[in-house]
This record gives structure tokens, C-alpha cells and sequence, in this order.
């Protein structure tokens, strides 16, 4: 049929405290217009000057994505007109980035696509714009414009058109999302925009046309490169890259229009209507004219620097789940939820793992339990009323036989609704450890008193002893199931 | 290289002026002058030599990452030719 | 000698020994102003009432025998170019007509902090586009030695109120000779420091590259006093200089032993005026009579110099220059009138069934860009927005910005390896006295021409200066331009002050 292929375009704010170029707050939030200054508002006069935390960001990310560090990086403007933008110009990087060149690893635990690596062109720092707003109150067909956003450093990461379905562009984006909050240079909030995608779409597809065409490749024509914007959710991505997808095709079989044949098209998501429309081409085609920034100075970064910045890197997301699958025998599966769920959550699990010496267990409660209670409640793991520790001992206990893995649960409940160490709340569930000749005793009535199942059970039914769980449960809730049960079936062994 | 009249057109929209048509032709006539005379660059061999963007080349000017004062926001929109008191307005960026 | 005649460094000994009060001395030049400044036009705005407070406060704070700046009182007048918290800086635009800073510039905060009394400010050309103070979009400024004649520019106005006694310092700055062009038609001492050196922050930009405040005054000292105020690293601009400031005003006196000077012949070429040749020559004479040795140089990629600032500097004006567009600051058209005469336009088109007229007529916001920035925008600086837009868009910028900034570099080097056989470079400011006001109304290439000796200064981040050295029969000034390697003011200055003692050509003030 048709190959999708999609390159992304992700621009990131960095975690910093103040804007790029100039000392104002990067706070979400602020009334509009409270946060800017003359060098942010672009006043006559004013000169930007460049925040080293952004560069240090922009490095530690580089790395993290296998990007190689340029040696020497400058800022560069382009140029154009919109009320966002108070200088007529942006503050970005044109040919030389301050990284470029590196590769992200996705993998789909559930095996939907081979695990592989999706090149990365570049990622360049710039500056963020203002925002439009529409303001009824403000008069007929005005827009009001907010300045607060503009200049907040934003890191702009493109990857190469290596994506082949919107399955593989999501993973691309949980996977680029995670390593970029594990790192803590962005908290990706894509409701607050400081994760905006957009995605170049195109086809190819196998045709006769193929063989007199110079983009042709294997046989297949390749269709206009189309932008999609809009999109403010991962799901959101995945819908337009789909819907795109299918559009492209229809078109195609329409016109028969080829790469090369139209120029490149802007097309919003309209997340409600659910299909892309084109964007109002404009009548000029946008001419940047970019060139060196001359009121900044470029950066040259040393192999000293680059060190400096290594040592802050932390163990990223794809090597934790290897060392949880490794180390602690975890599933690829288990390992991805527990890394997928933030540094925290895995800090907490290498807790419980280390502390009980159950790795196993510990995923159990911690990836069913655990993370079921942090939802219900709305809660983040930092928050929650069982400590590592204490869950640690809990899963020790069960592990020991100590708890009846049956009670668990309530054992468990307990302990998160009263913030109670495990023995405490053992004691107010009066769970007690039932020694064996209690067991035995308890068995051997049970038996005696219905030989029925003692006959199943001979004739090989071993199942009927379940009958007398219920009865044993009834006479001492503290009873083990598990032990009940191969207690009666050594009783009625032995005859 | 020399300027057409379509062309100053062209860079008027880029530059976001209106010319009228006196000023349009006037305009292709200094433009084409002055063009012509920079056009000498052209003569000088610069093979191998590194472009000078900075009168004096220096490197790594950065500041550290602390949040100073902002405006007072009527400070900030004072200048404004148009405001709402909580932004600027501009003509509704609209068909965008 | 009346006040206005003195020397600032003579007004500051007066004033620091209470022989004089700032306010006396600020009103003896506002009396100055009043009588002359209608026929002149040096100043945009005076503001007598605040010069007069700030006097009173230095002098009161003089009396109280606290510690005073730098500039103890002394009046300076500033380019209307630099921002200055609160009042009106217009960069001699419609467009900024009524813009007032929310900040001070770098080098008005330094100027209050040595306590300076700032007496008002100056006219220029429009955004400092323009060699004659002609383009401002309020006055023409006249020069004090010729009323028919232009005092230069872009920094017209404050070289001429120096000229005339109206200031005893000023502000000025300099882009492609803006300082050191008008100082050499008024005869006056201006000086355009090494990039870098004075602060940017808060000079509205018309080349960022090359633009450069620096001081005028009537002596060599005066401007060392000065430079002293406004000098010095600033973080807030990233392409000052961290550097420490000399004392320029310790070693002035001190002249030079063993100077080497060198004498550039691609100066003395066709072009240049018989009458500034021979001055500038006597000059180099008085210079070799002191015991300097003269050396002769070339610099071969001097002639390409007015070229290659005439592609870069329209080029980071165009994009200087883009936030003037009605949006946040500035002047905007009249709304009402625009969105009506857009509306007619639509209704024609569509009544005429014409699609393809439709399809170009601009949006609201386009027009208002537009529009505002046409109405608001002389024409010598449209010129250069136009220039500079062309010369990056799409299939030129090879062509031009990229081999100018080359060719910048050329340029560099021909100087650095000047400065490896002299200490000095000596020449003329400017081929020929002031020219009429008017005369190159219709030819904006024949006004470039006539920065060839001074942009290459800019280009190159060197510092350079200029100071009168003759007259012509006519009686009008002719400038003697020094240029030494960065960072070499104090070079630049003590050289300077060698030929002012030589006695060869005593400066004198203008007599209105």
C-alpha cells in the first residue's frame, strides 16, 4: 500500500529561572504582561545577554541524545513580522547548532514495532514568542498580546523523517518526554506549552511513475512534505499523523502529485473535528533572512565544559530498564512501567527490590497496588503514605510466609489509609503466625470430618480440596491457604 | 547585479513599507546605484578568509541564571499606542 | 574669557574649589542656548527646569562637602539616540516621537553617576542614518561657522552645541564617522572609542556591530574627562569589553616618545580637498617635529572599506529596525482610516470580480505594519531598511553580507599589520570642509562617499578620533583623524594632545 514517513519537530522550554536573554521569571501562570522587561519586550536600546543555564541545559540534553556538542556555537536572527515577536526577529540558531547529529532508542515493550533508533538532526537553542490572545472585552477585532512567554529559552529538536507510523512517533515522544524529566531540563507540560510538536508527513508509495522521478526510491514516489501544527496532546499526534496519512493518499490517487510538484503546506489539527485544514498560505514565501546575531557574542565550548556537564547527567530511562530487566530479573515489560513512571517511582521500587530482597514481588505490589492506590487517590509517589521502607518490610514479610500473601492486600490497604508500619496494622487485623501443629490439627479435622473429598483426592481430583478452604478460613482467618492446602494433601498422602 | 522594479516591490512587503509609485521608481533608481557601486566586493579575493560578523571577536559572554525585577506592567505598556491595560492590542492576527 | 568659552576641565577646577556653582554654570549655557540654539538648531529639547534641579542638588551635596563624581556639575548634552528614563527619545523619528524609556542607557546612568548636569538633547539624523543631521524628521541643524552649511552627522547637533558654547561636553555616537565627521566640520574634539569600550546598552541600534557612543568636547582633555565618565565594562551589554578603564586623564600631557606614525597613502588620493591636504600635511610636519617618525603605508583594502559599510550596516538596520512596527511602542496609523480604506478595497476588488487583486490585498495587521512604518520612517532610513532587507534576502546573501563581512576582515588585517610597524595612523577626517546644507538631497550615493576615511575605524572596532587642525580660507574647520589599535585611547589621546600644544593650530570656539 503506502509507507508513512514522519520526522518531528519538538520544542522544549528549559527548566530555567529566568528567560534566555534577559533576568525575567520563566513562572507559568503570571497575569499577562508582569514578567518582561525592556530586553524581553525588545525595547529600542536594549541588548540581550545570554543565560549559562540554558547553554549547560542544551548540553546536558545534547548528551543524553547522543548529539555530538559543537565546538563552537552563534546566534543567529530570523527574521519576520508578527505581534508576538516585539523585536521583528528571533533569536536563534541557523547553521551552526549548539548540538547536532544523535540518535534516541525507542522500543515498544509489547513488541508492536521493532526496537530502533530514530536519527536527530539537530536540537538549537532559541527563544520562545509571546502569546495571542483573543480578548472580546478589548474591542471589536482586536488581539491582545502577551509577552510573558517571549524569550523563555525553548530547545528545538529535530529528528530525522525516520518515524514509519503515528505508533512509532508516540513512542518517540513518551520516550523524548521521559528522558528530558528525568533530566529535569523541562517539565514537558504540554497543557502549560513547554512540549510543542509538530510533524512533517509524507508518503511513499510504490508506483510506476517511480522510474522518471529523481525522489523516487525502491520504486516508490514520495508525496508533498506536509507540516501538521495544533497538535496539543501525544493521542492528538497520533490522530493527525493518521488522519494525514489517509488524506495524503486519497489526494495522491486524485492528482497524482509528487514531491517536488507543490510546495510544502502548513496544515492545522482541529483536535475536535478530528482532520487537518490548511493553513492560508501566505502570498510571500517566508524569507527569514537570517543572519549572524551581532549583539551576541558565539560560545566555545570547551571539552572541559562538555566534562563539567557529564557529571550532572543521571542514568537515563533506557539504561535504568535495562539494568531493572539485568539485575533485578524484571520483564521488559514491568521494567518499562516502573522507568516510565519518572525517576521517582524507580528510586521508590530500588527501595523495596534492595530492601526486601523479593525484586519480583516488590514489581508486583509496586506496579498493580501501588501506582492503583498514587491514581485513585490522585497522589505523586513522593506523597504517598507508605514509604519505601515500609513497603519493603511488608513485602519481606510476605515473602517469609510471615503474612499470608491473602491477606495482603488488607494488610496493605491498612497500611496506606493509617500511614501504619506492617506489624501494626498485622495487629489490628489480628493476623497472627499459625504454627504448623495448629495447621496440622485443623487439617486433619477438616478431613475427617468430610471424607469425600479425601476419596476425590485420591482418585486424583487434587482440586477438591478447595472445598475446604472456605470451612479452614471460617475456623482461623490467620490460616495460609497455601499451607493448608499442601498440609491436607501430605495428610492424605501419609493415608 | 541589478534591482527590478518588482523586485523593490518584493523587499517593500519583506520590510513591511508601503511605497507609492513615485517612491517605488525612486527608489529602484538609488537602489540600482548604490548596488552597482557596492558591487566593486565583487573584485576583492576572499577565498579562505573567515567572515567578521563582531567588530571585536569575543567568546563565551554568559550571565548566570537569576531572576531579576520585571517592569511594573503599566510601565511595561506605557509606550503602547494601543492597550487594554492588561496587553497590547494589535489588528486580529486573523486567516493565520 | 565668558564661561561658555572655557574649557570644561578649567569649569571643573572652579567648581571644585566654589569659585563657581553648577547652577551659574548651567544657566550661563542655557542662556547660551536660548540666545543662539533658534538659529542653529543643535537641540531637540532643553529641559532648563531639570538641569537647573540637578545643579542645585550637586551643589547643595558640594556644600555639604560630600564626595562628587567625575563631572562635579558640568553640563553635558546627549545624543538623542540614548535612552533616558522617562524623557523622550526620538532618535530624531516620527516613529519615536512621543517613546519614553522605562530605563537609562548605560552611559546616561554613568553620566548621572558622576554627577553630570544633563542640559538636553541633541539633534541628529533620523536613527543616525545620514552624514548632515538633515534626515532628522524635526529640524535641520546648521553649522555654527555657516549657517548655509551642514554641521555633518549623524551626530550634527552635538558637535555643533559644542561649537557654538552651548555645551561644554557631549554625547555623541558613531557607526561610520557619526563623532568624529560633524567634530571635524564644527572644530570641535570628538573621539569614537574602540568598540566596545563604552556600553551600548540603551543606544537604540542602527548597526549593532558598529556602533559605538564616544565623547565631543572643544580640547583634547576635555575629552579625556569625559571618556573617563562613560567608559568601562558593562554586563548588561555582551559585546562590552572586560577590560579595566586607564586613567585617561592622568597622562594626557604625557607625550608621546618615539612615536611612530603612519601616514596611509590611500588617503591622500584623488577627492581630497587642496585645502585639507595641506593642513593635514602641516600636521604630520608639526607630529615630526616633535621627534615622531613618519612612516608610509598602505592599507590596499581601504578603498573597498565605504562598500563593505554600506552592505553591512544597512543589513543589521533592516533588522534593528523591524521593531518599530506600531505594535508595542511607537507610532501607529490612524486605525479607523486604514481598516475603512481596506475595506474599499476589498469591495472594489470583489465588485470587479478580480480574485488575484483580492488575493494581495493585505490583512489588517500587515497594512498597520505597513502603513505605520511608512508614515513614521524618513526617507534615507527607508532607504537603508530596503538595502539591508535585499542584501540578506534569499539569493543575495552570498553575494553580499557574507563577502562584505569578508572583505571586513581584509580590512582588519591591513590594519593590524599596520599597527606592527607604527604606533599611529594620521590622516583626514573628512576630503573636504562641511558641505551645503541640501546639496546631496537627490544623491544618497554621493553623501556615502563621503565617509571614506572614517568608516573603516568602525568596521575594524577601532578607536579613532578627531580634532580641528586648520581652516579653510573660507574659514571653515578641517579634521585631523588618528586611528591606533584597540583599547588604545589613552594612545589616541596623548597624540592628540601633542598637536594641540604644538601650537600650530589653536581650536577656538565659534563666534555666533
Amino acid at each position: 500500500m503506502y509507507t508513512t514517513v514522519i520526522g518531528l519537530e519538538v520544542h522544549v522550554q528549559l527548566a530555567t529561572k529566568s528567560k534566555l536573554f534577559c533576568g525575567c521569571s520563566t513562572a507559568y501562570g503570571a497575569e499577562p504582561n508582569t514578567q518582561t522587561c525592556p530586553v524581553c519586550i525588545g525595547m529600542p536600546g536594549s541588548l540581550p545577554v545570554m543565560n549559562e543555564e540554558a547553554v549547560a541545559l542544551a548540553i546536558e540534553t545534547g548528551l543524553a541524545l547522543n548529539l555530538q556538542i559543537a565546538k563552537f556555537t552563534k546566534w543567529d536572527r530570523k527574521q519576520y513580522f508578527y505581534p508576538d515577536l516585539p523585536k521583528g526577529y528571533q533569536i536563534s540558531q541557523y547553521d551552526l547548532p549548539i548540538t547536532h547529529d544523535g540518535w534516541l532508542e525507542i522500543e515498544d515493550p509489547k513488541g508492536a514495532f521493532e526496537p530502533k533508533k530514530i536519527r536527530i538532526l539537530r536540537a538549537h537553542l532559541e527563544e520562545d514568542a509571546g502569546k495571542s490572545l483573543h480578548d472580546e472585552s478589548a474591542g471589536k477585532g482586536d488581539t491582545l498580546i502577551d509577552l510573558n512567554r517571549t524569550g523563555t529559552p525553548l530547545l528545538e529538536i529535530v529528528s530525522e523523517p525516520d518515524l514509519r507510523s503515528s505508533a512509532e512517533a508516540k513512542a518517540y515522544l513518551t520516550e523524548l518526554r521521559l528522558l528530558l524529566t528525568y533530566l529535569g531540563v523541562s517539565d514537558c507540560n504540554m497543557q502549560e506549552g513547554s512540549l510543542r510538536v509538530d510533524a512533517n508527513v509524507n508518503l511513499h508509495i510504490p508506483s510506476d511513475a517511480a522510474a522518471n522521478d529523481d525522489n523516487a526510491q525502491d520504486g516508490k514516489i514520495a508525496t508533498p512534505i506536509v507540516e501538521i501544527k495544533n497538535m496539543n496532546s501525544f493521542r492528538a499526534v497520533e490522530r493527525a499523523i493518521d488522519y494525514e496519512a489517509d488524506r495524503q493518499y486519497r489526494e495522491w490517487k486524485e492528482t497524482g502529485r509528487r514531491l517536488g510538484q507543490s510546495p510544502k503546506q502548513t496544515r492545522g489539527w482541529d483536535d475536535a473535528a478530528g482532520v487537518t485544514r490548511a493553513q492560508r498560505s501566505k502570498e510571500e514565501s517566508s524569507d527569514y533572512r537570517y543572519f549572524p546575531d551581532p549583539d551576541l557574542a558565539p560560545v566555545v565550548i570547551s571539552a572541559e565544559v562538555v566534562a563539567k556537564v557529564r557529571e550532572r547527567l543521571i542514568e537515563l530511562p533506557a539504561d535504568l530498564r535495562k539494568r531493572l530487566v539485568a539485575d533485578y530479573g524484571l520483564s521488559l515489560y514491568d521494567a518499562d512501567v516502573i522507568v516510565n513512571q519518572g525517576r521517582p517511582t524507580v528510586d521508590y521500587y530500588l527501595t523495596v527490590a534492595d530492601g526486601s530482597g523479593d525484586a519480583k514481588s516488590s514489581a508486583n505490589w509496586l506496579t498493580q497496588d501501588v501506582l492503583r492506590t498514587l491514581k485513585n487517590r490522585e497522589l505523586a509517589i513522593e506523597e504517598f503514605s507508605i514509604p519505601a521502607e515500609r513497603l519493603s518490610n511488608f513485602v519481606k514479610k510476605i515473602g517469609a510466609g510471615e503474612l499470608p500473601s491473602a491477606r495482603g492486600r488488607e494488610v496493605f490497604e491498612l497500611m496506606a489509609d493509617d500511614g501504619l508500619e506492617v506489624d501494626a496494622a498485622m495487629d489490628k487485623l489480628g493476623i497472627a503466625q499459625v504454627d504448623d501443629s495448629e495447621i496440622e490439627s485443623l487439617c486433619q479435622e477438616l478431613l475427617d470430618a468430610n471424607p469425600k473429598v479425601v476419596a476425590d483426592v485420591q482418585g486424583g481430583k487434587q482440586q477438591a480440596i478447595g472445598a475446604l478452604i472456605g470451612q479452614a478460613k471460617k475456623k482461623n482467618p490467620n490460616i495460609d491457604p497455601g499451607k493448608f492446602r499442601a498440609t491436607c494433601l501430605a495428610l492424605i498422602a501419609k493415608g | 547585479m541589478s534591482i527590478s522594479r518588482q523586485e523593490v516591490e518584493k523587499v517593500a512587503l519583506l520590510a513591511r513599507l508601503t511605497l507609492s509609485d513615485d517612491e517605488a521608481q525612486l527608489m529602484t533608481r538609488q537602489l540600482n546605484d548604490i548596488v552597482s557601486y557596492v558591487d566593486e566586493l565583487s573584485q576583492v579575493d576572499t577565498d579562505g578568509v573567515e567572515p567578521m560578523a563582531h567588530a571585536i571577536e569575543v567568546h563565551n559572554v554568559l550571565r548566570p541564571d537569576e531572576v531579576r525585577d520585571s517592569l511594573p506592567r503599566q510601565s511595561a505598556l506605557a509606550n503602547a499606542p494601543k492597550h487594554s491595560g492588561a496587553g497590547y492590542l494589535v489588528p486580529a492576527v486573523l486567516g493565520d | 574669557m565668558t564661561l561658555v568659552e572655557q574649557s570644561a576641565a578649567d569649569l571643573l577646577k572652579q567648581l571644585a574649589a566654589g569659585e563657581l556653582t553648577s547652577r551659574e554654570l548651567t544657566q550661563a549655557y542655557l542662556d547660551q542656548i536660548e540666545q543662539h540654539d533658534a538659529r542653529v538648531g543643535a537641540f531637540l529639547r532643553v529641559n532648563a527646569e531639570a538641569a537647573l534641579k540637578q545643579a542645585d542638588t550637586i551643589d547643595r551635596r558640594r556644600g555639604a562637602g560630600e564626595q562628587i563624581g567625575v563631572l562635579g556639575g558640568l553640563p553635558v548634552a546627549v545624543k538623542d539616540l540614548l535612552c533616558q528614563t522617562g524623557e523622550p527619545t526620538t532618535c530624531a523619528s516620527r516613529m519615536l516621537e512621543d517613546f519614553r524609556p522605562p530605563y537609562d542607557s548605560t552611559v546616561v546612568a554613568k553620566l548621572k553617576a558622576a554627577d553630570a548636569v544633563l542640559l538636553g538633547r541633541t539633534n541628529m539624523d533620523e536613527f543616525a542614518m545620514g552624514g548632515s543631521t538633515e534626515n532628522s524628521a524635526f529640524q535641520p541643524t546648521r553649522n555654527p561657522w555657516d549657517l548655509e552649511r551642514s554641521p555633518g552627522g549623524s551626530s550634527g547637533g552635538a558637535a555643533a552645541c559644542v561649537a557654538a558654547g552651548m555645551a561644554p561636553l557631549s554625547i555623541g555616537t558613531d557607526t561610520g564617522g557619526s563623532i568624529r565627521q560633524p567634530s571635524a566640520f564644527c572644530g570641535v574634539v570628538g573621539m569614537k572609542p574602540t568598540y566596545g569600550r563604552v556600553s551600548r546598552y540603551g543606544l537604540v541600534a542602527f548597526a549593532s556591530s558598529l556602533d559605538q557612543a564616544g565623547p565631543i568636547s572643544g580640547t583634547v582633555a576635555d575629552t579625556a574627562l569625559l571618556l573617563q565618565a562613560i567608559a568601562g565594562h558593562d554586563p548588561r551589554d555582551s559585546t562590552s569589553l572586560n577590560a579595566p578603564t586607564p586613567d585617561y586623564t592622568a597622562d594626557v600631557d604625557k607625550p608621546l616618545e618615539g612615536l611612530r606614525l603612519g601616514v596611509v597613502k590611500e588617503h591622500f588620493g584623488e577627492g581630497l580637498d587642496p585645502e585639507v591636504d595641506s593642513a593635514v600635511r602641516a600636521a604630520i610636519a608639526a607630529y615630526e617635529a616633535q621627534g615622531a617618525k613618519i612612516v608610509e603605508l598602505s592599507l590596499p583594502h581601504s578603498r573597498f572599506a565605504v562598500a563593505t559599510y554600506y552592505v553591512i550596516a544597512p543589513c543589521e538596520a533592516s533588522s534593528n529596525l523591524a521593531r518599530y512596527d506600531g505594535a508595542h511602542y511607537g507610532r501607529r496609523t490612524e486605525e479607523r482610516a486604514m481598516l475603512a480604506s481596506l475595506q474599499a478595497e476589498r469591495k472594489a476588488a470583489q465588485e470587479a470580480g478580480d480574485a488575484d487583486a483580492l488575493d494581495n490585498i493585505d490583512t489588517a495587521l500587515v497594512r498597520m505594519y505597513r502603513q505605520s512604518r511608512s508614515e513614521a520612517i524618513g526617507p534615507e532610513v527607508k532607504r537603508r531598511i530596503m538595502l539591508g532587507a535585499y542584501a540578506l534576502s534569499a539569493g543575495y546573501y552570498d553575494a553580499y553580507y557574507l563577502k562584505a563581512l569578508k572583505v571586513r576582515r581584509l580590512i582588519r588585517q591591513d590594519f593590524d599589520q599596520a599597527f606592527e610597524k607604527v604606533d599611529m595612523i594620521v590622516g583626514p577626517t573628512t576630503a573636504g570642509p562641511a558641505n551645503k546644507l541640501g546639496e546631496f538631497a537627490d544623491d544618497p550615493l554621493g553623501m556615502y562617499l563621503l565617509d571614506l576615511y572614517t568608516v573603516s575605524a568602525n568596521l575594524a572596532g577601532l578607536p579613532a578620533m578627531s580634532l580641528p587642525c586648520g581652516a579653510t580660507k573660507s574659514g571653515m574647520p578641517i579634521g585631523l583623524q588618528l586611528h591606533a589599535p584597540p583599547l588604545e585611547e589613552s594612545r589616541l589621546l596623548r597624540a592628540a594632545r601633542m598637536f594641540e600644544q604644538s601650537g600650530v593650530w589653536k581650536s577656538k570656539r565659534c563666534a555666533l
